[in-house]
């Protein structure tokens, strides 16, 4: 006993300031968090009448123009293409260099680059390239599309009231395909050898050999990249704040936040942020969980 | 590899790619379509790049609904003035930021990751599986008491306040990245002989550990170093044009109703200069990073 004080006495030292800044920040501030969604502190002033769930039923039931309903199907629509987008290009992309192209390495430099770069400066551009104007007011992608006689391509991008959240996918799917495509890249480089030979010995075609043989092997990866990618969907705020701004078009929770709290309404502010939480873990804490039992397994 | 959560420092993704195989017929066609396809996404991806670069060198008047996708008539580098005018004082201080918080952040993980790698304690896969959960959370959800409680600490807000932020947010990813590499890469035989010699636990990881931890350093460096320049956030929630990092500035800049594009684009390319070199120049260990960050790789 006392040997093993003595041998990790200084470990439990040296990792306690992490372990107690994250209790604190991480979980004590959402226990916080929580505490303000279920109270009254709806203006500047402080207060703290406990108000049950009454905060988060006002959000489905009774927000102005359905607000947070609105925001949540924006989000759904966003989350939805963002990846479909990113795991069709990124298997196609990694698919296309796995058996070794020449200049590879160019090709994954370039698919790649767009994550090094942060979602305010990509969004200028997008912004300018998602102009919404059409016809002779055309400007970015719709100038171009114009250009080369293909009119019928030219449209209002995120300011269309009913799809406009497609298009606010577009540069997310350009921002993160290079990243699904190196998880997959990952992914097939793992797999044995033996078994493409097995597969070729057995006289299966290039397409057998994927179909059943090199696809099936990459479904933990699929996997991993459909988790990592959707909870960055839920949490998006960055790319909207500067290619739209904020404002009711292109409103997800996470925007709906920050506008809220710019009114100084803490309580309704925190139910949507611990509801974004729940959204978030929802898909988190299992991946998590499974991975950690996996893990120990082997 | 895909069932393990060990994660290896110069990722596989960059390991060399098996020999080309020789494939008959089918060879020529299916080549020159692989190759049609790739170098066609490659222009997809490169297409906004092409735009920032080509606007940024207009000046103001060379900007019109016409010839928006045609190289300056007149390559100028106004705009770049302009914009460096407003984004100056900003680019200094997210380096004051960033560059903290990389080192920081590193520490902190290489401690933490070192004895976690190493401890095996009833329960330590619960400890370790509540720490990841602080990378993938919504940061709103701490947000609104976040800020009363810094400023109640008494951190300076602005820069300050975001190097401690990015540092207590930064732990689990760099905890992450340091305890699968100590797991994969650091022979179990090293620590032990170390404790049989009658060296402790601090000093092994002083003078053991840490020489072997280059690689793991570089890549938790990166990671950070690049997550703290590009967040607005917490630079939102946190801090304001005046004390706040670049990502704040370059909004304020092109945020407006009708703004500057050429300044903008110009703005956007300043303030992803920086981490475009580390990508360029590191990107082996960047990916790293990335790869760490989904948990399993």
């Amino acid at each position: 006993m006392l040997t093993r004080v003595r041998r990790w006495g200084p470990g439990l030292l040296l990792i306690s300031p992490s372990l107690l800044l994250l209790g604190v920040f991480v979980y004590g501030l959402i226990g916080w968090t929580i505490k303000v969604s279920m109270s009254d502190r709806h203006t500047a002033a402080e207060s703290d009448g406990f108000v049950g769930l009454s905060n988060y039923v006002d959000l489905f039931t009774n927000d102005i123009n359905g607000r947070f309903l609105h925001s949540l199907r924006n989000l759904l629509i966003f989350t939805v293409v963002f990846l479909l987008g990113t795991m069709l290009l990124g298997l196609l992309w990694a698919f296309l260099l796995e058996r070794g192209v020449r200049a590879e390495g160019l090709f994954r430099t370039v698919y790649l680059f767009p994550m090094a770069v942060s979602f305010v400066a990509s969004g200028v551009v997008w912004r300018w390239l998602m102009n919404s104007g059409q016809g002779d007011d055309a400007g970015g992608l719709n100038a171009i599309f114009g250009q080369l006689n293909l009119d019928f391509l030219q449209n209002p991008w995120w300011t269309d009231p009913e799809w406009g959240m497609v298009a606010m996918a577009v540069p997310a799917v350009w921002q993160l395909s290079g990243y699904v495509m190196a998880l997959f890249l990952a992914g097939f480089r793992g797999i044995p050898a033996e078994l493409r030979e097995a597969a070729a010995v057995d006289g299966a075609s290039t397409f057998q050999l994927y179909r059943r043989v090199l696809f099936p092997q990459l479904t933990p990866v699929a996997l991993s990249a459909l988790i990592i990618v959707g909870h960055m969907s839920m949490k998006m705020f960055d790319l909207i704040m500067s290619v739209s701004g904020a404002q009711w078009l292109t409103e997800v929770p996470a925007v709906y936040v920050w506008q809220t709290l710019l009114t100084s309404d803490y309580a309704k502010a925190s139910a949507i942020s611990v509801i974004l939480l729940l959204l978030v873990a929802l898909v988190i804490v299992p991946y998590l969980v499974q991975t950690m039992r996996t893990e120990r397994r082997s | 590899m895909t069932t393990t959560t060990t994660q290896r420092t110069s990722p596989p993704a960059v390991a060399a790619p098996p020999p080309p195989r020789r494939r008959p017929a089918a060879g020529v066609v299916g080549r020159t379509l692989r190759y049609g396809v790739l170098l066609l996404f490659l222009l997809i991806v490169l297409m906004p790049a092409y735009v920032l670069v080509v606007t940024s060198f207009k000046s103001g008047s060379d900007i019109g609904v016409n010839g928006q996708w045609n190289l300056p008539e007149q390559w100028s580098t106004e705009s770049w003035a302009k914009a460096w005018e407003a984004l100056g004082p900003s680019f200094v201080r997210t380096f004051q930021l960033a560059v903290p918080v990389a080192l920081i952040s590193s520490l902190l993980g290489a401690a933490n990751g070192f004895v976690l790698s190493r401890w095996r304690f009833p329960g330590a896969d619960v400890v370790f599986t509540l720490i990841l959960f602080g990378m993938f959370i919504p940061y709103q959800a701490v947000m609104i008491p976040l800020r009363d409680v810094v400023s109640t600490l008494g951190i300076a807000p602005g820069i300050p306040t975001l190097i401690f932020v990015h540092c207590v947010y930064g732990i689990p990813i760099c905890t992450l990245i340091f305890r699968n590499y100590y797991a994969t890469t650091v022979p179990v035989e090293m620590v032990e002989a170390a404790w049989v010699d009658g060296a402790g636990l601090i000093r092994t990881f002083r003078s053991i550990i840490l020489p072997v931890s280059i690689p793991g350093f570089v890549v938790a460096v990166i990671w950070q170093f690049t997550s703290a320049w590009n967040d607005y956030l917490f630079a939102i929630f946190l801090s304001n044009t005046r004390n706040g990092p670049i990502t704040i500035a370059l909004n304020a800049l092109a945020g407006a109703q009708s703004p500057d594009y050429a300044a903008s684009m110009a703005g956007a390319l300043i303030t992803s200069l920086p981490t475009l070199v580390v990508y360029v120049f590191l990107g082996r260990w960047f990916i790293g990073g990335l790869m760490a960050g989904s948990v399993k790789s």
